[in-house]
């Protein structure tokens, strides 16, 4: 191939990458404007609450008790090579906290928010129901976008926050129940491990995650195309969108919060 | 009090509307017809603000509609009846029928909405067992009620329908036209309907407009379509494959 001809194309797609990124920006900054702005739809964020944050309890808590005695049971089996093993409680913690809590739980959000919110929206598009909004003088960003982002800003850290005590918990019960940890040991050590700036990065990773979710959703959703071929497009690229962003922000945010 | 002046719109290389102008006079019901893809439901929504014209004006009441102001007064005077409803699935039929009048500047106590709802609903020939049903739960005709009563609940001065009958079957085509016939005879409201339906001109239209290739072909009282003389015009409306309009076989 003609280098300049792939010259051409490499420049087409770091411009439709740029071009992508900028629409994105502009779709936050919109519906973070329609949350500052009245009128607001307190029935709707209820919903919204309700479905990102209420009824994600039950995957998070699974995901997080799964991994944090998964974890514990690595630790444990990869310490022994060096004599180590009595730092199951501190690394279980830390890696809970710092990492797997928010990271999963920002996955798990993906997967199970932000499909629902793009296929629900893109649906409502391709129905003109969104037009019918419109024509009914209520603002789609603002009836559709900013409850669920606002919903997902609030719930998000929550449920991280749930998802971090339910994930050392596993690792607290296989440590005790298979690995012969002392009980109060265990949690003591866990506590005086864990620092202040740990449980605010692991909130605010969250926050970020919950933001991206939600907004991918609504992006994807609005900006759908017909049919139902149009609905599974928006639904896959918002949750490959949030995914590969919830990863992106957890590697920036890591480096803000610790790097040396 | 409705008139479009010169309007183009393209999606792409698809020129759909190329130079349409229009006038829809006050309290007239106005038909606009013509084949499938031809643009009818953009010239709508260009008029609504939901698609932006490439050129040309729009003027309701000889305000320009693309500088409105205050975009929820401007809106409040309309209403619409979408093709396929539109109806917001996770509402109960009562909340979609008075969704502007929970909310917005026509907010009313719900109490009052609900009521205005049921009676509209009454008005479009549905029981109040409906009311608290939700939109799937109901046919096709029936979602067709339940969005003309949204359309009508809030007393809009110009209503639009976009393919009132169609997936309907004949005889629930026959009252969806009857009962838009008599809603706007008996609100005064200004219509548009866009349709090729032509059971439905005849019993829905003052005056008949056709659109073909981006421009209004014919215009007229709908008392002259079968007199018209235009080939475009006479070939749509008596179905034929021959003529000036190309079929795609």
């Amino acid at each position: 191939m003609n280098p300049l001809d792939l010259l051409a194309r490499l420049g087409r797609l770091v411009m439709s990458v740029m071009a992508s990124f900028g629409r994105v920006t502009l779709f936050t900054l919109d519906a973070a404007s329609h949350i500052l702005r009245p009128p607001y739809y307190p029935r709707e964020l209820g919903i919204a609450l309700l479905n990102i944050g209420w009824l994600s309890l039950p995957v998070v808590g699974l995901t997080a008790i799964f991994t944090g005695g998964a974890l514990a049971l690595q630790i444990y089996a990869g310490g022994a090579r060096f004599n180590a093993e009595a730092v199951v409680p501190q690394i279980v913690a830390i890696g809970m906290v710092r990492e797997l809590g928010p990271v999963l739980v920002g996955l798990m959000i993906a997967a199970r928010v932000t499909s629902s919110i793009a296929a629900e929206i893109a649906t409502m598009k391709v129905t003109e129901q969104i037009d019918a909004l419109v024509t009914l003088s209520t603002h789609p960003m603002k009836y559709l976008t900013a409850p669920r982002v606002l919903a997902a800003l609030i719930t998000v850290p929550m449920l991280v926050g749930i998802g971090d005590i339910i994930g050392i918990m596993g690792g607290y019960t296989v440590a005790v129940q298979n690995l012969g940890f002392n009980a109060a040991a265990y949690l003591q050590n866990t506590v005086d491990f864990l620092e202040t700036r740990d449980v605010v990065s692991s909130l605010v990773k969250g926050a970020v995650f919950g933001v991206i979710a939600a907004v991918m959703g609504c992006y994807y959703g609005m900006n759908s195309g017909r049919g139902a071929q149009g609905v599974g497009r928006a639904t896959k690229g918002s949750v490959e969108a949030a995914a590969v962003l919830i990863l992106a922000a957890n590697f920036v945010l890591t480096g803000v919060f610790f790097s040396i | 009090m409705i008139r479009m002046e010169n309007v183009h719109k393209a999606f792409g290389d698809n020129r759909v509307l190329q130079g349409m102008t229009l006038e829809v006079p006050r309290g007239t019901s106005t038909v606009i017809i013509g084949g499938s893809g031809t643009g009818k439901s953009v010239a709508l929504k260009c008029v609504l603000g939901l698609i932006k014209p490439d050129s040309g004006k729009i003027y309701v009441d000889g305000k320009d509609a693309a500088d409105t102001g205050d975009r929820d007064a401007f809106l409040a005077r309309f209403g619409m009846l979408f093709q396929g409803g539109a109806l917001f699935d996770s509402l109960p039929v009562w909340q979609n029928v008075a969704f502007r009048l929970l909310r917005g500047s026509l907010k009313r106590p719900v109490d009052e909405a609900r009521a205005i709802a049921i009676e509209k609903l009454r008005r479009v020939g549905l029981k109040p067992d409906v009311a608290d049903r939700l939109p799937a739960e109901l046919s096709g005709g029936m979602q067709k009620r339940v969005g003309l009563a949204r359309a009508i609940a809030a007393e809009p001065e110009i209503i639009f329908f976009d393919e009132p009958t169609t997936g309907l079957d004949p005889i629930m085509a026959g009252v969806i036209n009857e009962l838009i016939r008599e809603i706007v005879t008996e609100m005064g409201a200004t219509a548009m309907t866009i349709t090729h339906d032509m059971t439905s001109v005849r019993a829905i239209a003052d005056n008949v407009a056709m659109l073909h290739g981006g421009v209004i072909q014919w215009t007229g009282p709908v008392a002259q379509m079968d007199d018209s003389g235009d080939p475009y015009l006479d070939q749509f409306i008596h179905g034929r494959a021959e003529g000036p309009i190309e079929a795609v076989r």
